[in-house]
């Protein structure tokens, strides 16, 4: 193997055990940061060594027994926690005299908890929702500043800051190595939930730069939903949550033309739909039901997203039922956005005026005022209707409110193409 | 970006796992689903059940099973979601580890060019 190979191992080795080599170490050291840290130091020796000794038989046991003695060594240097020092000694002494394979086996005892502790430690509401984002990629996802930065489009500076300052104040803030109980993990959940949807959002229509996707965001967003789903079997929003990101990324090959352009839902070749994520995700859909959760937020919205991937074609779509699951959805979950798209549905269903008739509701209503969906359905409809003059002010208006360079192209083009009709 | 790793292992073909083969396989498959990274796998069973079926102009040539050539035989298949060629292969050693001796073909699936944007 050559020097740029083993680098490249290492990585790759480090992007799959990062997460669980934190969340071991965390359990130990009882501090997010501090095992974080320690883990990059065990990256750094792995750099140093690997391409000296070659890859280690079992790279992840290696990475955990070099974290702990820097742990080891960071304490006596120290000299600041003493009973945890003699705690990790014994465990380090321990540690040397296993075999690897049994150490393998006791990591592996409760590394489902200490992941599903990490999960909620990364998103604990000290921090600021940015903060929960970066937190989660890097720790859980395994990406770098710098990977993170890129898919956010902020400086690298400002994402290594946001991750040193998250860490300073789980630690000053002592916040607790724990997955909560009761009620408090219901309210904790939600922020989990929030968190990755967050994450698999900003792939999916990116709120700003040049590309109107970025599917390595999305593919993590799922890895991670898929995780908690596997971390909290009886929680039925979890696979609630799943179920909705694997019917959406389905669609991520069918969503944009060979030059980047976005296209929309009802315009996009459902053969070029991945059939292998839409079983997964309505498998995910039907461990909801089961479990009793149909009228979560996410198991609604994922219904949804159901409904158009059962249909081959877009004509097949069952309209009336979306739009009863919209309603069903404002209820648990009253957002105006919500009413848009349940007009979209019953316009679709019962015919533009129908959808006209929510939508100027919505405008008359005014917390949309800024969202550059609103005219862009209005518009749609306008177009339905005839009405081509009003439907081009709409996309111009809609076209002005977005700040994704694709998407705004795309409602150029349709204000454009309102013009054009009338000549 | 996935990938469809092809395992052929280097066994004759009819010689049955372990029990703890099995199991360690077992564990594989649920930690790598859980992680998030399996997609899909199957083993296959026999060659001799199988068949190979070959065009060439308008003929067609079907061969049936058994096939005899060790290292052609296909003894599963895996297909995964990693971030990385890299990726695959570290999982892929650790997929042999418990396979035991044989070679996996990784090749990575085409998707179109935004999906390898990132």
């Amino acid at each position: 193997m050559t020097a740029t190979d083993v680098h490249r191992t290492i990585e790759a080795v480090w992007k799959i055990e990062s997460a669980r080599l934190i969340a071991g170490l965390a359990r130990r050291v009882r501090d997010v940061g501090l095992a974080e840290d320690l883990a990059q130091e065990a990256l750094v020796a792995a750099f140093e060594q690997w391409p000296r000794t070659g890859i280690p038989d079992n790279p992840a046991a290696w990475l955990m027994t070099t974290a702990k003695r820097r742990a080891i060594d960071m304490f006596r240097r120290n000299r600041r926690v003493e009973e945890k020092h003699g705690e990790l000694a014994r465990d380090a002494e321990e540690l040397q005299e296993r075999a690897v394979a049994e150490l393998d086996a006791a990591m592996d005892d409760d590394i489902g908890d200490d992941l599903l502790r990490l999960v909620f430690t990364a998103c604990h509401p000290v921090l600021k929702q940015d903060a929960q984002v970066a937190l989660t990629l890097r720790m859980l996802g395994g990406l770098t500043t710098d990977e993170i930065a890129r898919a956010y489009l902020v400086p690298e500076a400002t994402v290594a800051q946001r991750i040193v300052r998250a860490k300073r104040t789980l630690t000053k803030e002592q916040v607790p190595f724990e997955v909560p109980k009761g009620k408090e993990l219901r309210a904790r959940l939600t922020a989990v939930l929030e968190v990755i949807y967050l994450i698999f959002n900003e792939g999916y229509s990116a709120t700003a730069g040049d590309d109107w996707m970025r599917p390595a965001l999305c593919e993590d967003a799922l890895r991670l939903g898929r995780v908690v789903a596997e971390l909290m079997p009886q929680e039925p929003e979890v696979h609630g949550l799943a179920a909705l990101m694997e019917i959406q990324a389905s669609r991520l090959r069918a969503r944009t033309s060979a030059s980047g352009e976005p296209i929309l839902l009802l315009d996009q070749r459902r053969a070029l739909w991945d059939r292998l994520l839409i079983q997964r995700g309505l498998a995910a859909l039907d461990r909801v039901e089961k479990l009793g959760g149909a009228d979560g937020v996410y198991a609604l919205q994922a219904a949804i997203a159901a409904c158009h991937a059962r249909a081959l074609e877009a004509e097949e779509t069952d309209w009336a039922q979306i739009a009863g699951l919209y309603a069903r959805l404002f209820e648990v979950m009253p957002s105006p956005v919500v009413e848009l798209n349940r007009a979209v549905a019953l316009s679709m269903a019962f015919g533009p005026e129908m959808g006209l008739v929510v939508v100027d509701a919505l405008v008359r209503e005014g917390t949309l005022a800024n969202y550059h969906l609103l005219p862009t359905v209005r518009g749609d409809l306008l177009v339905k209707l005839g009405r081509d003059d009003e439907a081009r002010m709409e996309f111009e208006r809609a076209a002005s409110l977005t700040r994704n360079a694709r998407e705004q192209e795309l409602l150029i083009k349709r204000a454009q193409k309102c013009s054009a009709s009338k000549n | 970006m996935r990938f469809l790793c092809v395992y052929k292992p280097s066994k004759p073909e009819g010689t049955p796992p372990s029990e703890t083969e099995m199991m360690e396989m077992g564990k594989l498959i649920s930690d790598m689903t859980n992680e998030g990274v399996l997609l899909a796998t199957e083993g296959c069973l026999p060659s001799a059940l199988g068949a190979r079926v070959r065009k060439s102009g308008d003929d067609f040539k079907v061969t049936d099973g058994p096939f005899t050539e060790a290292k052609e035989v296909v003894g599963g298949f895996a297909l995964i979601e990693v971030r990385s060629k890299q990726e695959a292969i570290e999982q892929t050693r650790r997929f042999l580890k418990v396979a035991g001796d044989g070679e996996c073909e990784i090749r990575q699936i085409c998707e179109v060019p935004s999906m390898q944007l990132a």
